[in-house]
């Protein structure tokens, strides 16, 4: 346990000296959340549902951090550790192999709570966002779509043979799924044919189920999500086990 | 039990190339024990899977009286590994690895103390990726000290170094042997194995081609040593008939004299004195384990 927190403590420090990885988790959502609450403001609109443009964006753009988080930092992290031979050094010590991969988990869950909390705030004290569901509810769905999308940069981390291609692969992954699954632009403003491809991207999910939820929702409108999205994660967490390597 | 290492039979093949075959050899405690050979020779191979790093594919391998994958966490509890490649996150600051690494174990030794004596006691705020690379390996010398282990692996600890730095790590090597600890250690350097090691293995294409120590390694598969000196007068009628003597070669007013045994350079000097030849500037090169190799293996070991 010692072992683990400190562990955890140390990737935290370093994860805040990493300015991309850290901009993308704390300062891009909130530049997306002044830009377009900015130019739309946050009044009711028919089109969300009697909503306001920033009540339906933070959940959306905490989707958003939940991707960057795990297809990028994540899965660049890993694969640069055993790129480097970071992680091989670590497993000639006494700790456990599961847990350096799970204080690096922990730590990238921490940070995107803190980068949904700071949306939180800045959503409440410049716009008056508006909240109708049930925060234990929407904390535990949080929690269990980061963990989905996690296992997904674990087999982009398994499977990428460099931290370079990790990035890459990342990327190609990350930018068109925020984009469709409305993780940035809300996907009511999407065309039909593009809202039924994103069906298929699993971001899609994580977008729906946290909007609703946060809108008041109830979970068994959500099943289909939420199967999709357990499922997802078992698929992902067996090729990672299959495939991962340490050097 | 006197043996820190002791490994039977150990196979190792990655696909269709077979990295390490039939390897066998003890380590006793206290001595610092060379696996040295050519890039490629199966050394690192081996080392790790000493270390429990790797699962050879057949053999048994017990490492201060455990099995390395069974009993890896207890066994990494004892010694103290500096691996070939390897890295600490680029941003992390020195205290901070050693801090981090600290908390691996049950016990560790003083950390100021264990920085000064690597000389990075001033590189303690320095990020890794700031350190030169022989700060780097101190570092790693450091936290492969941190937990006190009895057992030490060093793989390839001066690749890269420049000669300096090289020659102080040898320093650090000796006085970690000194404080009663074992090394295992594997260079390709053969004058750095010579240097440090009490006991050595050759190793050449998976194999194991000779183990001894240095000195009987040169002895058993040295080639001639070379005596050489300068002298005006004529002394081969003087030096014919001395036992293990060689070839005489006159180059200007140097003469070469080659040949075998450990008595060849007195009954040389002795020869010269009787029969009043003077003569000048006499040097001996003895053969090393350079030459070792390449009589074991036919081939040089520079990469």
């Amino acid at each position: 346990m010692r072992g683990l927190s400190k562990l955890t403590w140390t990737e935290l420090k370093l994860f805040l000296r990493e300015p991309m990885a850290a901009f993308f988790t704390l300062a891009f959502p909130l530049m997306l959340l002044f830009l377009f609450g900015g130019i739309y403001g946050n009044r009711p609109a028919a089109i969300f549902g009697g909503l306001g443009m920033v009540d339906v964006s933070v959940p959306a753009y905490t989707a958003m951090i939940i991707g960057s988080s795990g297809l990028l930092s994540l899965g660049i992290a890993i694969a640069s550790y055993r790129e480097t031979g970071v992680l091989k050094r670590l497993k000639a010590t006494p700790i456990r192999p599961q847990t350096i991969l799970a204080a690096q988990v922990a730590v990238i869950y921490v940070m995107t709570i803190l980068g949904m909390g700071l949306l939180i705030v800045a959503g409440r004290l410049v716009y008056g966002l508006r909240f109708g569901g049930n925060a234990l509810s929407v904390f535990v769905a949080f929690t269990a779509s980061a963990m989905c999308v996690f296992s997904l940069g674990f087999v982009l981390a398994s499977l990428a043979p460099t931290a370079r291609a990790a990035q890459v692969a990342g990327m190609v992954i990350f930018y068109p799924m925020i984009f469709l699954s409305g993780a940035t632009i809300p996907r009511e403003t999407l065309p039909e044919a593009v809202r039924q491809y994103s069906r298929l991207l699993p971001l899609t999910h994580v977008v729906t189920l946290l909007r609703g939820l946060w809108a008041g929702g109830s979970w068994n409108n959500y099943v289909m999500e939420i199967s999709v999205l357990a499922g997802t994660a078992i698929v992902a967490v067996l090729i990672s086990i299959k495939t991962f390597r340490w050097e | 039990m006197t043996q820190a290492i002791r490994i039977e039979n150990l196979h190792k093949a990655y696909r269709s190339t077979v990295a390490v075959e039939d390897v066998s050899f003890e380590v006793s405690k206290g001595e610092i024990f060379g696996v040295v050979g050519p890039n490629g020779a199966g050394k690192t191979t081996s080392i790790e899977c000493i270390e429990g790093l790797r699962q050879g594919d057949r053999g048994h391998i017990s490492v201060l009286g455990l099995d390395p994958q069974s009993q890896s966490r207890e066994l990494r509890q004892r010694v103290g590994v500096q691996l070939q490649q390897s890295a600490l996150p680029a941003r992390i600051k020195v205290w901070e690895a050693l801090d981090l690494y600290a908390s691996f174990y049950d016990c560790v030794v003083d950390r100021q103390r264990l920085l000064e004596r690597l000389d990075l006691a001033e590189k303690s705020e320095a990020s890794f990726a700031k350190l030169s690379g022989g700060q780097k390996q101190r570092l790693f010398i450091a936290l492969a000290l941190l937990n006190d282990p009895d057992l030490v692996f060093l793989d390839e600890l001066t690749t890269g170094l420049d000669p300096q730095s090289r020659r102080s790590m040898w320093d650090l090597v000796l006085e970690i042997r000194d404080q009663g600890k074992t090394v295992l250690l594997t260079t390709h350097f053969m004058e750095e194995a010579e240097r440090l090691c009490d006991r050595l293995a050759i190793m050449d294409h998976g194999r194991i081609v000779a183990l001894d120590s240095p000195s009987n390694l040169i002895q058993k598969f040295g080639s001639e040593s070379r005596i050489t000196f300068s002298t005006e007068e004529s002394c081969s009628s003087a030096l014919e008939g001395i036992r293990g003597i060689g070839k005489l070669i006159r180059q200007g007013d140097r003469m070469v004299v080659q040949g075998h045994g450990d008595q060849l350079i007195g009954d040389v000097v002795n020869a010269l004195t009787t029969n009043g030849i003077s003569f000048r500037d006499l040097r001996t090169e003895q053969s090393n384990l350079e030459d070792v190799f390449l009589t074991l293996t036919g081939k040089e070991i520079r990469d």
